[in-house]
Protein backbone atom coordinates (compact mmCIF):
# COMPACT_ATOMS: atom_id res chain seq x y z
CA UNK A 1 0.00 0.00 0.00
CA UNK A 2 3.04 2.22 0.23
CA UNK A 3 2.31 3.42 -3.26
CA UNK A 4 3.41 6.92 -2.51
CA UNK A 5 6.53 8.18 -0.86
CA UNK A 6 5.42 9.85 2.28
CA UNK A 7 7.14 13.19 2.71
CA UNK A 8 7.08 12.94 6.46
CA UNK A 9 8.73 9.66 7.23
CA UNK A 10 10.35 11.23 10.26
CA UNK A 11 6.91 11.46 11.84
CA UNK A 12 7.63 8.22 13.59
CA UNK A 13 10.17 10.02 15.75
CA UNK A 14 7.57 12.41 17.01
CA UNK A 15 6.02 10.85 20.08
CA UNK A 16 2.79 12.80 19.74
CA UNK A 17 2.25 11.58 16.20
CA UNK A 18 3.67 8.10 16.00
CA UNK A 19 2.00 7.21 12.74
CA UNK A 20 3.07 7.06 9.18
CA UNK A 21 0.64 8.82 6.86
CA UNK A 22 -1.13 6.70 4.30
CA UNK A 23 -0.88 7.38 0.59
CA UNK A 24 -4.09 8.30 -1.21
CA UNK A 25 -5.47 9.73 2.01
CA UNK A 26 -6.23 13.45 1.96
CA UNK A 27 -7.33 15.26 5.09
CA UNK A 28 -9.67 18.20 4.66
CA UNK A 29 -9.40 20.46 7.65
CA UNK A 30 -9.82 24.07 8.71
CA UNK A 31 -8.89 26.19 11.65
CA UNK A 32 -12.27 27.66 12.34
CA UNK A 33 -15.59 25.89 12.09
CA UNK A 34 -18.29 26.98 9.73
CA UNK A 35 -16.04 27.72 6.77
CA UNK A 36 -17.58 25.02 4.60
CA UNK A 37 -15.16 22.21 5.25
CA UNK A 38 -17.75 19.47 5.05
CA UNK A 39 -19.39 21.18 2.08
CA UNK A 40 -16.03 21.11 0.28
CA UNK A 41 -15.32 17.48 1.26
CA UNK A 42 -18.68 16.20 0.06
CA UNK A 43 -18.80 18.15 -3.17
CA UNK A 44 -15.16 17.52 -3.98
CA UNK A 45 -15.86 13.82 -3.48
CA UNK A 46 -18.78 13.99 -5.91
CA UNK A 47 -16.68 15.89 -8.45
CA UNK A 48 -13.86 13.36 -8.16
CA UNK A 49 -16.33 10.50 -8.53
CA UNK A 50 -17.63 12.20 -11.64
CA UNK A 51 -14.11 12.07 -12.99
CA UNK A 52 -14.25 8.32 -12.67
CA UNK A 53 -12.43 7.92 -9.39
CA UNK A 54 -13.36 5.58 -6.60
CA UNK A 55 -13.79 7.92 -3.66
CA UNK A 56 -14.43 7.37 0.04
CA UNK A 57 -15.25 10.17 2.46
CA UNK A 58 -14.65 9.35 6.08
CA UNK A 59 -16.21 11.32 8.88
CA UNK A 60 -12.99 11.79 10.79
CA UNK A 61 -14.68 14.12 13.25
CA UNK A 62 -15.86 11.02 15.05
CA UNK A 63 -19.55 11.62 14.67
CA UNK A 64 -19.47 15.34 15.21
CA UNK A 65 -19.13 16.34 11.60
CA UNK A 66 -22.16 17.39 9.65
CA UNK A 67 -21.46 14.99 6.83
CA UNK A 68 -24.68 13.11 7.50
CA UNK A 69 -26.58 16.38 7.43
CA UNK A 70 -24.96 17.65 4.24
CA UNK A 71 -25.58 14.36 2.47
CA UNK A 72 -28.96 13.73 4.07
CA UNK A 73 -27.89 10.24 5.09
CA UNK A 74 -28.83 8.48 8.28
CA UNK A 75 -27.38 4.98 8.11
CA UNK A 76 -28.30 2.34 10.66
CA UNK A 77 -24.76 1.04 10.80
CA UNK A 78 -21.81 3.34 11.41
CA UNK A 79 -18.14 3.20 12.26
CA UNK A 80 -19.17 3.08 15.89
CA UNK A 81 -20.74 -0.33 15.32
CA UNK A 82 -17.53 -1.49 13.67
CA UNK A 83 -15.53 -0.27 16.67
CA UNK A 84 -17.82 -2.01 19.10
CA UNK A 85 -17.78 -5.19 17.05
CA UNK A 86 -21.49 -5.08 16.20
CA UNK A 87 -20.99 -4.84 12.47
CA UNK A 88 -18.46 -5.45 9.75
CA UNK A 89 -16.66 -2.61 8.09
CA UNK A 90 -18.29 -3.34 4.73
CA UNK A 91 -21.72 -2.92 6.28
CA UNK A 92 -20.94 0.57 7.51
CA UNK A 93 -19.84 1.92 4.14
CA UNK A 94 -22.73 3.49 2.28
CA UNK A 95 -23.26 4.99 -1.12
CA UNK A 96 -23.73 8.76 -1.18
CA UNK A 97 -25.87 10.54 -3.78
CA UNK A 98 -22.78 11.83 -5.60
CA UNK A 99 -21.57 8.36 -6.56
CA UNK A 100 -18.97 8.03 -3.85
CA UNK A 101 -18.76 6.01 -0.66
CA UNK A 102 -19.17 7.36 2.83
CA UNK A 103 -18.22 6.03 6.21
CA UNK A 104 -20.02 7.89 8.97
CA UNK A 105 -18.73 7.69 12.49
CA UNK A 106 -21.99 7.56 14.40
CA UNK A 107 -22.78 9.58 17.46
CA UNK A 108 -21.30 7.10 19.92
CA UNK A 109 -17.84 7.71 18.54
CA UNK A 110 -17.38 10.78 20.65
CA UNK A 111 -16.51 8.39 23.46
CA UNK A 112 -13.43 7.51 21.46
CA UNK A 113 -12.22 11.06 21.23
CA UNK A 114 -9.83 10.42 24.09
CA UNK A 115 -7.73 8.55 21.59
CA UNK A 116 -6.21 5.89 23.73
CA UNK A 117 -3.50 3.85 22.01
CA UNK A 118 -6.09 1.10 21.44
CA UNK A 119 -8.42 3.51 19.66
CA UNK A 120 -5.56 4.76 17.51
CA UNK A 121 -4.63 1.21 16.59
CA UNK A 122 -8.23 0.30 15.75
CA UNK A 123 -8.58 3.40 13.65
CA UNK A 124 -5.34 2.76 11.84
CA UNK A 125 -6.27 -0.85 11.22
CA UNK A 126 -9.58 0.23 9.73
CA UNK A 127 -7.89 2.82 7.54
CA UNK A 128 -5.36 0.28 6.35
CA UNK A 129 -8.16 -2.01 5.32
CA UNK A 130 -10.02 0.71 3.48
CA UNK A 131 -7.36 2.52 1.54
CA UNK A 132 -6.53 -0.18 -1.05
CA UNK A 133 -10.13 -0.21 -2.27
CA UNK A 134 -10.21 3.44 -3.32
CA UNK A 135 -8.40 5.84 -5.57
CA UNK A 136 -8.68 8.50 -2.90
CA UNK A 137 -9.91 8.69 0.69
CA UNK A 138 -10.99 12.10 1.97
CA UNK A 139 -10.94 12.64 5.72
CA UNK A 140 -13.49 15.22 6.77
CA UNK A 141 -11.89 16.27 10.03
CA UNK A 142 -13.28 18.33 12.84
CA UNK A 143 -12.64 22.02 13.08
CA UNK A 144 -10.08 23.44 15.41
CA UNK A 145 -6.96 21.70 16.58
CA UNK A 146 -8.03 18.91 18.88
CA UNK A 147 -6.24 15.64 19.39
CA UNK A 148 -8.77 13.97 17.13
CA UNK A 149 -8.15 16.41 14.31
CA UNK A 150 -4.40 16.14 14.58
CA UNK A 151 -4.63 12.38 14.70
CA UNK A 152 -6.87 12.27 11.63
CA UNK A 153 -4.60 14.63 9.73
CA UNK A 154 -1.57 12.58 10.74
CA UNK A 155 -3.06 9.63 8.87
CA UNK A 156 -3.13 11.55 5.62
CA UNK A 157 -0.34 12.00 3.14
CA UNK A 158 -1.80 15.30 2.01
CA UNK A 159 -3.73 17.99 3.79
CA UNK A 160 -6.13 20.55 2.40
CA UNK A 161 -6.91 23.52 4.63
CA UNK A 162 -10.20 25.25 3.88
CA UNK A 163 -10.49 28.90 4.89
CA UNK A 164 -12.62 31.90 4.07
CA UNK A 165 -11.29 35.43 3.56
CA UNK A 166 -12.51 36.48 7.02
CA UNK A 167 -9.73 37.50 9.42
CA UNK A 168 -10.87 35.01 12.09
CA UNK A 169 -10.81 32.17 9.60
CA UNK A 170 -7.39 33.20 8.31
CA UNK A 171 -5.94 33.43 11.80
CA UNK A 172 -7.22 29.98 12.64
CA UNK A 173 -6.08 28.52 9.33
CA UNK A 174 -2.66 30.03 9.94
CA UNK A 175 -2.57 28.60 13.47
CA UNK A 176 -3.55 25.19 12.11
CA UNK A 177 -0.79 25.30 9.52
CA UNK A 178 1.69 26.25 12.21
CA UNK A 179 0.76 23.17 14.21
CA UNK A 180 0.87 20.92 11.16
CA UNK A 181 4.32 22.22 10.34
CA UNK A 182 5.56 22.10 13.92
CA UNK A 183 4.08 18.81 15.11
CA UNK A 184 3.74 16.80 11.95
CA UNK A 185 6.72 18.27 10.13
CA UNK A 186 4.63 18.92 7.08
CA UNK A 187 6.19 20.98 4.37
CA UNK A 188 3.35 21.05 1.88
CA UNK A 189 -0.09 22.31 2.82
CA UNK A 190 -2.80 22.80 0.22
CA UNK A 191 -5.21 25.70 0.44
CA UNK A 192 -8.81 26.08 -0.69
CA UNK A 193 -10.33 29.49 -0.13
CA UNK A 194 -14.09 29.33 0.15
CA UNK A 195 -16.57 32.18 -0.27
CA UNK A 196 -14.28 34.50 -2.15
CA UNK A 197 -15.69 37.77 -3.45
CA UNK A 198 -13.58 38.11 -6.59
CA UNK A 199 -11.45 36.11 -8.90
CA UNK A 200 -7.91 35.97 -7.59
CA UNK A 201 -8.83 36.71 -3.98
CA UNK A 202 -7.98 33.20 -2.89
CA UNK A 203 -4.56 33.21 -4.51
CA UNK A 204 -3.81 36.56 -2.87
CA UNK A 205 -4.76 35.11 0.50
CA UNK A 206 -2.53 32.08 -0.03
CA UNK A 207 0.35 34.39 -1.00
CA UNK A 208 -0.27 36.41 2.13
CA UNK A 209 -0.31 33.32 4.35
CA UNK A 210 2.85 32.07 2.66
CA UNK A 211 4.63 35.31 3.45
CA UNK A 212 3.68 35.22 7.10
CA UNK A 213 4.74 31.57 7.31
CA UNK A 214 8.07 32.34 5.66
CA UNK A 215 8.72 35.09 8.11
CA UNK A 216 7.56 33.51 11.36
CA UNK A 217 7.44 29.76 10.92
CA UNK A 218 9.77 28.53 8.17
CA UNK A 219 12.89 29.78 9.86
CA UNK A 220 14.95 26.78 8.85
CA UNK A 221 16.00 27.37 5.21
CA UNK A 222 16.55 23.65 4.71
CA UNK A 223 12.91 23.01 5.58
CA UNK A 224 10.83 25.43 3.57
CA UNK A 225 7.05 25.36 3.84
CA UNK A 226 5.08 25.39 0.64
CA UNK A 227 1.47 26.47 0.53
CA UNK A 228 -0.15 25.25 -2.67
CA UNK A 229 -3.15 27.20 -3.80
CA UNK A 230 -5.65 24.58 -4.97
CA UNK A 231 -8.47 26.91 -5.85
CA UNK A 232 -11.11 29.41 -4.87
CA UNK A 233 -14.79 28.71 -4.42
CA UNK A 234 -16.68 31.92 -5.08
CA UNK A 235 -19.41 33.13 -2.75
CA UNK A 236 -22.50 31.86 -4.51
CA UNK A 237 -26.15 31.94 -3.42
CA UNK A 238 -26.54 28.49 -5.00
CA UNK A 239 -24.43 27.04 -2.18
CA UNK A 240 -26.87 28.15 0.46
CA UNK A 241 -29.76 26.84 -1.57
CA UNK A 242 -28.15 23.44 -1.97
CA UNK A 243 -27.22 23.28 1.71
CA UNK A 244 -30.75 24.20 2.77
CA UNK A 245 -32.20 21.56 0.46
CA UNK A 246 -29.54 19.17 1.69
CA UNK A 247 -28.40 18.38 -1.79
CA UNK A 248 -24.93 18.27 -3.22
CA UNK A 249 -24.31 21.46 -5.13
CA UNK A 250 -22.35 19.65 -7.80
CA UNK A 251 -25.43 17.51 -8.50
CA UNK A 252 -28.30 19.90 -8.04
CA UNK A 253 -26.74 23.01 -9.60
CA UNK A 254 -23.73 21.84 -11.60
CA UNK A 255 -23.67 25.05 -13.64
CA UNK A 256 -23.41 27.37 -10.65
CA UNK A 257 -20.11 29.26 -10.23
CA UNK A 258 -19.29 27.43 -6.98
CA UNK A 259 -19.97 24.01 -8.53
CA UNK A 260 -17.76 24.88 -11.51
CA UNK A 261 -15.01 25.93 -9.12
CA UNK A 262 -15.31 22.62 -7.28
CA UNK A 263 -15.02 20.83 -10.62
CA UNK A 264 -11.75 22.66 -11.27
CA UNK A 265 -10.59 21.86 -7.76
CA UNK A 266 -11.31 18.17 -8.39
CA UNK A 267 -9.23 18.26 -11.54
CA UNK A 268 -6.36 19.84 -9.69
CA UNK A 269 -6.64 17.30 -6.89
CA UNK A 270 -6.64 14.48 -9.40
CA UNK A 271 -3.66 15.92 -11.23
CA UNK A 272 -1.49 16.86 -8.28
CA UNK A 273 -2.53 15.01 -5.16
CA UNK A 274 -3.54 11.53 -6.18
CA UNK A 275 -0.56 9.30 -6.75
CA UNK A 276 -0.50 7.38 -9.97
CA UNK B 1 -69.83 21.02 27.73
CA UNK B 2 -66.28 22.20 28.29
CA UNK B 3 -64.61 23.55 25.23
CA UNK B 4 -61.26 21.92 24.49
CA UNK B 5 -59.81 25.40 24.25
CA UNK B 6 -60.56 26.51 27.79
CA UNK B 7 -58.76 24.84 30.65
CA UNK B 8 -60.93 23.77 33.57
CA UNK B 9 -60.79 26.16 36.52
CA UNK B 10 -58.25 25.37 39.22
CA UNK B 11 -59.54 24.85 42.74
CA UNK B 12 -56.60 25.28 45.06
CA UNK B 13 -58.48 23.68 47.95
CA UNK B 14 -58.72 20.44 45.98
CA UNK B 15 -54.93 20.22 45.59
CA UNK B 16 -52.66 18.81 48.24
CA UNK B 17 -50.20 21.66 48.56
CA UNK B 18 -49.31 21.38 52.25
CA UNK B 19 -45.98 19.63 51.71
CA UNK B 20 -44.95 22.02 48.95
CA UNK B 21 -45.91 25.06 51.04
CA UNK B 22 -44.09 23.75 54.09
CA UNK B 23 -41.01 23.02 52.01
CA UNK B 24 -41.04 26.46 50.48
CA UNK B 25 -41.53 28.38 53.69
CA UNK B 26 -38.99 26.30 55.59
CA UNK B 27 -36.22 25.77 53.03
CA UNK B 28 -36.66 28.62 50.60
CA UNK B 29 -38.07 31.18 53.05
CA UNK B 30 -40.48 32.02 50.29
CA UNK B 31 -43.61 33.99 51.08
CA UNK B 32 -46.29 32.79 48.68
CA UNK B 33 -48.68 35.34 47.17
CA UNK B 34 -52.35 35.45 48.21
CA UNK B 35 -54.49 32.69 46.80
CA UNK B 36 -57.04 34.88 45.01
CA UNK B 37 -55.22 34.24 41.73
CA UNK B 38 -54.78 30.45 41.67
CA UNK B 39 -52.65 30.60 38.56
CA UNK B 40 -50.23 33.12 40.02
CA UNK B 41 -50.13 31.20 43.27
CA UNK B 42 -49.35 27.89 41.57
CA UNK B 43 -46.77 29.48 39.31
CA UNK B 44 -45.05 30.78 42.42
CA UNK B 45 -45.15 27.32 44.05
CA UNK B 46 -43.74 25.69 40.93
CA UNK B 47 -41.01 28.31 40.52
CA UNK B 48 -40.10 27.94 44.17
CA UNK B 49 -39.89 24.15 43.93
CA UNK B 50 -37.80 24.34 40.76
CA UNK B 51 -35.45 26.72 42.50
CA UNK B 52 -35.21 24.41 45.49
CA UNK B 53 -34.53 21.41 43.30
CA UNK B 54 -31.49 23.14 41.85
CA UNK B 55 -29.88 24.25 45.09
CA UNK B 56 -27.62 22.64 47.58
CA UNK B 57 -29.45 23.03 50.91
CA UNK B 58 -26.35 23.70 52.99
CA UNK B 59 -24.44 26.20 50.91
CA UNK B 60 -27.21 27.63 48.74
CA UNK B 61 -25.02 26.99 45.70
CA UNK B 62 -26.18 25.05 42.65
CA UNK B 63 -26.49 21.39 43.39
CA UNK B 64 -25.22 18.50 41.33
CA UNK B 65 -28.40 18.37 39.24
CA UNK B 66 -28.16 22.01 38.23
CA UNK B 67 -24.43 21.67 37.70
CA UNK B 68 -24.95 18.79 35.26
CA UNK B 69 -27.55 20.75 33.33
CA UNK B 70 -25.25 23.78 33.06
CA UNK B 71 -22.34 21.59 32.02
CA UNK B 72 -24.35 19.98 29.22
CA UNK B 73 -25.58 23.35 28.02
CA UNK B 74 -22.05 24.75 28.06
CA UNK B 75 -20.74 21.81 26.05
CA UNK B 76 -23.42 22.48 23.44
CA UNK B 77 -22.57 26.14 23.20
CA UNK B 78 -18.83 25.49 23.06
CA UNK B 79 -19.33 23.04 20.22
CA UNK B 80 -21.31 25.62 18.28
CA UNK B 81 -19.50 28.83 19.09
CA UNK B 82 -15.99 27.68 19.85
CA UNK B 83 -15.85 30.08 22.78
CA UNK B 84 -13.57 28.63 25.41
CA UNK B 85 -15.20 27.44 28.64
CA UNK B 86 -13.43 26.47 31.83
CA UNK B 87 -14.42 23.89 34.41
CA UNK B 88 -12.79 24.15 37.82
CA UNK B 89 -12.94 21.49 40.51
CA UNK B 90 -12.10 22.77 43.98
CA UNK B 91 -11.48 20.59 46.99
CA UNK B 92 -10.89 21.72 50.57
CA UNK B 93 -7.56 20.40 51.80
CA UNK B 94 -7.65 18.14 54.86
CA UNK B 95 -11.34 18.76 55.42
CA UNK B 96 -11.64 15.59 57.44
CA UNK B 97 -9.35 17.12 60.06
CA UNK B 98 -11.79 20.02 60.51
CA UNK B 99 -14.62 17.58 61.11
CA UNK B 100 -12.57 15.39 63.42
CA UNK B 101 -11.14 18.25 65.42
CA UNK B 102 -14.06 20.67 65.65
CA UNK B 103 -17.11 18.56 64.85
CA UNK B 104 -19.50 18.40 61.96
CA UNK B 105 -21.19 21.68 62.72
CA UNK B 106 -17.86 23.42 62.25
CA UNK B 107 -17.44 21.44 59.05
CA UNK B 108 -20.77 22.74 57.80
CA UNK B 109 -19.76 26.31 58.64
CA UNK B 110 -16.56 25.86 56.67
CA UNK B 111 -18.46 24.50 53.67
CA UNK B 112 -20.83 27.48 53.78
CA UNK B 113 -17.99 29.97 54.10
CA UNK B 114 -16.09 28.38 51.25
CA UNK B 115 -19.22 28.41 49.08
CA UNK B 116 -19.83 32.10 49.81
CA UNK B 117 -16.19 32.96 49.12
CA UNK B 118 -16.15 31.03 45.83
CA UNK B 119 -19.20 32.92 44.63
CA UNK B 120 -17.36 36.22 45.16
CA UNK B 121 -14.38 35.07 43.08
CA UNK B 122 -16.24 34.64 39.79
CA UNK B 123 -18.64 36.42 37.47
CA UNK B 124 -22.42 36.32 37.93
CA UNK B 125 -22.67 34.30 34.70
CA UNK B 126 -20.54 31.50 36.15
CA UNK B 127 -22.13 28.58 37.95
CA UNK B 128 -20.69 27.70 41.34
CA UNK B 129 -21.89 24.33 42.52
CA UNK B 130 -21.34 21.96 45.38
CA UNK B 131 -20.18 18.88 43.57
CA UNK B 132 -20.39 16.68 46.63
CA UNK B 133 -18.79 16.43 50.05
CA UNK B 134 -16.07 19.05 50.32
CA UNK B 135 -15.68 19.30 46.56
CA UNK B 136 -16.97 22.31 44.64
CA UNK B 137 -17.07 23.02 40.95
CA UNK B 138 -17.36 26.13 38.82
CA UNK B 139 -18.47 26.25 35.20
CA UNK B 140 -17.19 29.35 33.45
CA UNK B 141 -18.54 29.87 29.96
CA UNK B 142 -16.72 32.21 27.64
CA UNK B 143 -13.56 32.24 29.72
CA UNK B 144 -10.45 32.76 27.67
CA UNK B 145 -7.57 30.36 28.09
CA UNK B 146 -5.12 32.95 29.37
CA UNK B 147 -7.43 33.86 32.27
CA UNK B 148 -7.61 30.32 33.63
CA UNK B 149 -4.61 30.36 35.93
CA UNK B 150 -5.40 33.88 37.13
CA UNK B 151 -8.86 32.79 38.23
CA UNK B 152 -7.55 29.60 39.77
CA UNK B 153 -4.94 31.53 41.76
CA UNK B 154 -7.49 34.15 42.81
CA UNK B 155 -9.65 31.38 44.24
CA UNK B 156 -6.74 29.73 45.97
CA UNK B 157 -5.51 33.00 47.53
CA UNK B 158 -8.97 34.19 48.53
CA UNK B 159 -9.69 30.97 50.36
CA UNK B 160 -6.28 30.87 51.99
CA UNK B 161 -6.89 34.36 53.36
CA UNK B 162 -10.38 33.46 54.60
CA UNK B 163 -10.87 33.38 58.36
CA UNK B 164 -13.82 31.19 59.21
CA UNK B 165 -15.49 31.72 62.57
CA UNK B 166 -16.66 28.36 63.91
CA UNK B 167 -17.52 29.47 67.41
CA UNK B 168 -17.05 32.39 69.80
CA UNK B 169 -13.45 33.43 69.46
CA UNK B 170 -12.54 30.42 67.34
CA UNK B 171 -11.38 31.13 63.81
CA UNK B 172 -9.83 28.66 61.48
CA UNK B 173 -8.35 28.90 58.03
CA UNK B 174 -8.23 26.38 55.25
CA UNK B 175 -6.59 25.91 51.89
CA UNK B 176 -7.95 24.44 48.68
CA UNK B 177 -6.60 22.55 45.72
CA UNK B 178 -7.89 23.52 42.32
CA UNK B 179 -7.95 21.48 39.12
CA UNK B 180 -9.26 22.84 35.86
CA UNK B 181 -9.86 21.90 32.26
CA UNK B 182 -11.13 23.76 29.23
CA UNK B 183 -13.87 22.29 27.13
CA UNK B 184 -12.31 21.22 23.86
CA UNK B 185 -13.21 23.98 21.46
CA UNK B 186 -15.42 23.14 18.52
CA UNK B 187 -15.74 19.60 19.72
CA UNK B 188 -18.89 18.17 21.21
CA UNK B 189 -17.38 16.43 24.17
CA UNK B 190 -19.21 14.77 27.01
CA UNK B 191 -19.74 16.03 30.54
CA UNK B 192 -18.10 12.91 31.94
CA UNK B 193 -14.91 13.41 29.91
CA UNK B 194 -14.70 17.07 30.83
CA UNK B 195 -15.13 16.38 34.54
CA UNK B 196 -12.59 13.59 34.30
CA UNK B 197 -9.99 15.93 32.82
CA UNK B 198 -10.56 18.56 35.50
CA UNK B 199 -10.56 15.89 38.23
CA UNK B 200 -7.25 14.55 37.00
CA UNK B 201 -5.74 18.01 37.44
CA UNK B 202 -7.26 18.27 40.91
CA UNK B 203 -5.76 14.91 41.79
CA UNK B 204 -2.36 16.13 40.61
CA UNK B 205 -2.69 19.33 42.64
CA UNK B 206 -3.48 17.18 45.69
CA UNK B 207 -0.70 14.70 45.21
CA UNK B 208 1.75 17.49 44.52
CA UNK B 209 1.27 18.95 47.99
CA UNK B 210 -2.17 20.66 47.95
CA UNK B 211 -2.94 24.40 48.13
CA UNK B 212 -2.23 24.81 44.44
CA UNK B 213 -3.83 25.22 41.04
CA UNK B 214 -3.40 22.81 38.15
CA UNK B 215 -4.89 23.37 34.72
CA UNK B 216 -5.15 20.98 31.82
CA UNK B 217 -2.87 22.51 29.23
CA UNK B 218 -4.66 22.32 25.95
CA UNK B 219 -3.06 22.45 22.61
CA UNK B 220 -2.06 26.10 22.76
CA UNK B 221 -1.60 27.78 19.46
CA UNK B 222 -0.32 31.23 19.76
CA UNK B 223 -0.64 33.69 16.92
CA UNK B 224 1.16 36.89 17.93
CA UNK B 225 -0.07 40.38 17.22
CA UNK B 226 2.84 40.76 14.83
CA UNK B 227 1.74 37.73 12.86
CA UNK B 228 -1.87 38.88 12.82
CA UNK B 229 -0.79 42.30 11.68
CA UNK B 230 1.06 40.80 8.78
CA UNK B 231 -1.82 38.46 8.00
CA UNK B 232 -4.45 41.12 7.65
CA UNK B 233 -3.19 44.29 9.22
CA UNK B 234 -3.81 46.04 5.93
CA UNK B 235 -7.53 45.44 6.40
CA UNK B 236 -7.54 47.84 9.32
CA UNK B 237 -5.31 50.25 7.45
CA UNK B 238 -7.82 50.51 4.67
CA UNK B 239 -5.66 48.95 2.00
CA UNK B 240 -7.31 45.59 1.54
CA UNK B 241 -5.27 43.40 -0.74
CA UNK B 242 -7.90 40.93 -1.78
CA UNK B 243 -11.18 42.51 -0.74
CA UNK B 244 -10.60 45.27 -3.24
CA UNK B 245 -9.01 42.90 -5.68
CA UNK B 246 -5.97 45.10 -6.13
CA UNK B 247 -2.76 44.12 -7.80
CA UNK B 248 -1.43 41.32 -5.65
CA UNK B 249 2.18 41.88 -6.41
CA UNK B 250 1.84 45.49 -5.34
CA UNK B 251 0.08 44.39 -2.18
CA UNK B 252 2.75 41.84 -1.49
CA UNK B 253 5.43 44.43 -2.08
CA UNK B 254 3.69 46.81 0.30
CA UNK B 255 3.60 44.09 2.95
CA UNK B 256 7.26 43.43 2.39
CA UNK B 257 8.13 47.08 2.94
CA UNK B 258 6.25 47.24 6.20
CA UNK B 259 8.18 44.27 7.44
Amino acid sequence: MADVSTPSADLAQNASVPLKPLGKVVAVTSGKGGVGKTFVSANLAAALARRGMRVLVLDADLGLANLDVVLNLYPKITLHDVFTGKAKLEEAIIRAPGGFSVLLAGSGMVEYSRLTPEVRDDFLRIMNGLVPHYDIVLLDTGAGISDVVLFAVSLASEVIVVATPEPTSLTDAYATIKVLVGQQKRQVVRMVINQTARLGDGRAITVQLQQVLDRFVATDPTRPIKLVHMGDIPADPAVRQAVMRRQLLTLSMPGSPAAMAIGQLAQKVQDTVVPR
Amino acid sequence: MASPFTAPPIHLEQLRLEDAQALLSRDAHLALPPTDSPQEFLQCVIDGLCELSQKDPLTGLSNRRQFNAVLERTIDSVARSGDPALLLMIDIDHFKKVNDQYGHHAGDLVLKAVGDALATCVRPMDTVARFGGEEFSIVMPNCHTYFGSTIGERIRETLQALRISIGIGVEISITVSVGGAYAPEWVRSTAALWIERADLQLYQAKSNGRNQVRLDTQQEIFVSAEEKNMLFGHLALGEPAWIEGVNHDAAAAAMGQRV
